[in-house]
């Protein structure tokens, strides 16, 4: 028990040493200019006089007449501040609390949602008054022809699909500025976690169009050998972990590999992706616990793009999004225009150097639409109105609204447009050719790594497997190397 | 301890220079120690043969050359721990109250002293996701040793443990492995009641990427956490709640047991009884009974649940030609119908009679004494089964 307490006040020590001074002066504030003003202090006079009394019903118990009284009496004596005589400050576990006469419930929902962090308008001009990260001409362009290219592979891939050439194929169509601008933003020795909607990420990193190719045919080429269906594409050399179907399950790995880069002392973070439908899975909700408490250099990237499936955001949460939920865990968070390829950059750059610096981790929701369909799979149209999806097509498309700057700049021009556009469909229709026609992995590799070393029963069942295939050789197919 | 004795003793020159190497020089250390466990050609797999020479009652380690020392099987689990985690930075362990607490059976006890809060990490409770946790720590080139509470509880964990633990090696085509170690008290204890005294360890046997083994013994639970730590793939070892106290001599230099590798507990001609984690204590004590009765069992602690040791297991049921499983596992999907599947496939011409299997009822714990007692094989039943086998 008395460990315990030690405990208890020990953490209380650390927690009060952590938040922020209320009353810090503004000017020579040495705070990084992407913090804003210092959170209030629940319970504080000026939490309390702004307005956190007039906001909520104040419920009264109409009861019998002596609570009634007694009730009348309170208010009679109560200062307009809502604080009373009696206040004092007591310690429970996790810290001091302060007590308060009224009974207030927290609403369920602030009175005006979280703010959205912006810097191009809807026409690729920046704001004026924004602050955002610069970047060169350099990364500059390499963000904008990286979007062309995910663009343009979607399109292909996604055809050919459509014509039986692969099995499965899941775009990012309106998310390229997520995907190009958060990858951008860091470094070849940040871990990447992703769902599965973030090749932006991987192309970034340098994955080429061919290597993409291989994986999504399944050819003896794939890194991953064959043993994942199209778009689970996983590079341990690019610090992307291989992607796994279920949903949120990446987001735990996420602090592990943040524990990791923590105990090494690592310039690094981790950074994980997931979408709107991964905030309800358990694995998120105590992830972002985990890491809180254990103060994991990881970036939570929500991609908020309104659709899980055909489960809209109303359906998934009744919260103010995914951003509302960081404070809950402790956890510095900022809200996004996913559509604007700035501001994002701007957002991860300063989440990645918070995480490093301070070892803390940062949620990151990104509000943008998912244009595409789920996946091949599905058909948008059934659950969604086709306007609503050829509005964010058009009017709200990331890619123009990023290029109208980049040419505003001069550092763009409609001639470099289609000659980027021409080369990389004519890159990328050949690397399909060639991994189209490239073998198959062979028999071999169905039983090595499962474990480091095939065991005697896998040996086993594949040489009664290579017996069935020498048997009944008509009955195999003979592009499939044994 | 015949087979105990054989693998200290092999071990006994690489083990102390193992011991004394640098950390630097770790992993070329460990490397040496295990080919001198996987002594025959057979490589990793299944090394060493039992000795054949009938076991003493003694429970001393034979092939210690210092003595050794007592040790409960905590002690021993932590012992494992404490080597492998001066051996090896990487090696961390997490889980719920494994830290200042010391782990709910103790078998943490004072690490988080020794070696930091952040390698003995004290989990929020969240199974699924401090094993998730774990997974991605070892892809990054950690580690983990992730302890559940009991292991009825790593059933929140499941997911990760079947949809990541076991395929992430796999789907990346060998780019990411995923070395953890999984481990946490399970079976029925005293009156722990359902929820606390689940024999689960069927219920993983089919994920395929994972091993998994069950220690009985101080000696082999201190051998089998080692090599389980230093194992590249994702290992689940079950310990018993009802073995935590368990006494014994274990040597006072490093050894390590094979993963796949059964034990030879007693030698015999008539009959083979396969068991594993408590169920070997039940056999062992219907055994003096049968061999006042006049019958010689050979009893063999499998302790590698997945895969089975099928090269010990075979010999013996080539000699003996018939076969008891005793199990603390439920009779539908257990363990002992894996293993008496895998032995009709490989060894039919063998048996002499059908293969017995004798589990656990397949109900929930229940709480009452003799209610639970009911519920798991108890020595008569194993005498009886026997004397039905061998008559």
């Amino acid at each position: 028990m008395a460990v315990w307490l030690a405990r208890a006040s020990h953490l209380a020590r650390r927690a009060a040493a952590r938040v922020p001074p209320l009353l810090r002066p503004r000017h020579g504030d040495p705070r990084p200019w992407f913090l804003g003003s210092p959170p209030p202090v629940l319970g504080s006079p000026a939490a309390v006089e702004g307005g956190l009394r007039g906001f909520c019903s104040v419920r009264r118990f109409a009861g019998e007449s002596g609570s009634a009284a007694v009730a009348a009496a309170a208010d009679d004596e109560e200062p307009e501040t809502g604080l009373t005589a009696g206040d004092q400050a007591v310690d429970f576990p996790g810290g001091k609390v302060s007590f308060v006469a009224e009974m207030n419930f927290i609403p369920e929902s602030q009175r005006e949602r979280i703010n959205c962090y912006r810097v191009l308008d809807d026409d690729g001009r920046t704001i004026s008054g924004s602050r955002f990260q610069e970047v060169s001409k350099e990364v500059a362009l390499k963000m904008y022809s990286d979007m062309v290219t995910l663009q343009i592979m979607d399109t292909i891939f996604y055809e050919a699909q459509r014509q039986g050439r692969i099995s499965f194929y899941l775009t990012s169509n309106g998310e390229e500025a997520i995907n190009i601008a958060s990858a951008a933003a860091l470094t070849i020795d940040d871990i990447v976690l992703p769902q599965y909607r973030e090749p932006g990420v991987l192309l970034w990193r340098g994955f080429t169009l061919q290597e993409f190719a291989n994986q999504c045919f399944g050819n003896k080429l794939d890194y991953g050998k064959g043993r994942q269906m199209p778009i689970h594409y996983g590079s341990n050399r690019l610090n992307y972990f291989t992607v796994s179907s279920p949903i949120a399950t990446q987001i735990p790995h996420a602090v592990g590999a943040a524990y990791s880069l923590k105990m090494d002392k690592k310039d690094a973070c981790a950074i994980t992706y997931f979408g709107d439908g991964g905030t309800s899975e358990g694995d998120f909700h105590a992830a972002l616990n985990f890491a809180a408490v254990l103060e994991a250099p990881v970036i939570f990237f929500c991609r908020n793009n309104g659709w899980a499936i055909s489960t809209p955001t109303a359906e998934q949460f009744r919260s103010d999004g995914a951003v509302i939920r960081g404070q809950a865990y402790g956890i510095r968070s900022i809200r996004v225009d996913g559509n604007d390829a700035l501001a994002v950059y701007s957002a991860v750059h300063a989440a990645r150097e918070m995480a490093v610096s301070e070892g803390r981790p940062i949620l990151v929701e990104a509000l943008t639409y998912r244009v595409g369909h789920h996946s091949t799979s599905d058909d948008s149209t059934k659950y969604r109105p086709v306007d609503e999806i050829e509005h964010w097509r058009t009017a709200r498309d990331p890619i123009s609204r990023y290029r109208k700057w980049v040419q505003r700049n001069g550092w763009w021009s409609d001639a470099e447009e289609s000659e980027l556009r021409s080369k990389v469909r004519q890159e990328l229709l050949q690397a399909i050719q060639i991994a189209e026609r490239a073998p198959k992995p062979p028999l071999s590799e169905l039983f090595t790594d499962v474990y480091d070393q095939i065991p005697s029963n896998l040996h086993e069942q594949e040489q009664m497997l290579r017996d069935m295939v020498k048997k009944h050789p008509a009955d195999y197919p003979t592009d499939v190397p044994v | 301890m015949a087979a105990a004795a054989a693998t200290a003793s092999s071990l006994h020159g690489v083990g102390a220079a193992a011991a004394a190497k640098p950390r630097s020089a770790a992993p070329a250390a460990r490397r040496s120690v295990r080919v001198a466990a996987a002594g025959s050609s057979r490589g990793r797999l299944v090394a060493r043969n039992a000795v054949a020479a009938k076991a003493d009652e003694a429970a001393a380690a034979a092939g210690s050359k210092s003595g050794g020392h007592e040790v409960l099987m905590f002690e021993a689990l932590r012992e494992a721990l404490i080597e492998e985690m001066n051996l090896d930075p990487t090696v961390c362990v997490m889980g719920e109250d494994v830290g200042h607490y010391g782990g709910s059976y103790k078998v943490t006890k004072g690490l988080a002293d020794m070696f930091g809060d952040l390698r003995v990490l004290d989990t929020p409770i969240a199974e699924n996701s401090f094993t998730g946790m774990g997974v991605g720590a070892a892809m990054k080139g950690l580690r983990p040793v992730v302890e559940g509470m009991n292991m009825g509880f790593l059933l929140l964990a499941y997911n990760q443990i079947s949809n990541n633990c076991g395929m992430l090696h796999y789907t990346s085509g060998g780019q990411f492995k995923i070395p953890i170690v999984i481990r946490g008290p399970g079976g029925v204890g005293r009156q722990l009641g359902a929820e606390h005294s689940q024999r689960l360890e069927s219920y993983f046997q089919s994920i395929p990427g994972l091993q998994m083994v069950a220690c009985s013994t101080p000696y082999n639970a201190k051998g089998l956490m080692k090599a389980a730590i230093r194992s590249e793939n994702p290992v689940v070892l079950f310990e018993h709640v009802l073995l935590y106290n368990l006494k014994e001599k274990i040597p006072d230099e490093e050894y390590i047991c094979c993963l796949e590798e059964a034990e030879m507990v007693r030698p015999g001609e008539h009959v083979t009884i396969l068991t594993y984690s408590r169920m070997r204590y039940h056999v062992m004590q219907a055994a003096k009974t049968l061999v006042n009765k006049g019958y010689d069992p050979e009893v063999i602690d499998i302790r590698s649940l997945k895969p089975f040791d099928l090269h010990t297991i075979g010999n013996s049921i080539k000699k003996t030609h018939r076969v008891l499983i005793v199990e603390e596992c439920m009779r539908t999907g257990g363990i002992g119908a894996s293993l008496r599947s895998a032995i009709i496939d490989n060894f039919w011409d063998y048996l002499d009679a059908p293969i017995m299997c004798l589990s656990s009822q397949d109900v929930p714990t229940p709480y009452a004494a003799t209610l639970e007692d009911a519920t798991v094989v108890q020595p008569a039943q194993i005498v009886a089964a026997v004397e039905q086998i061998c008559q």
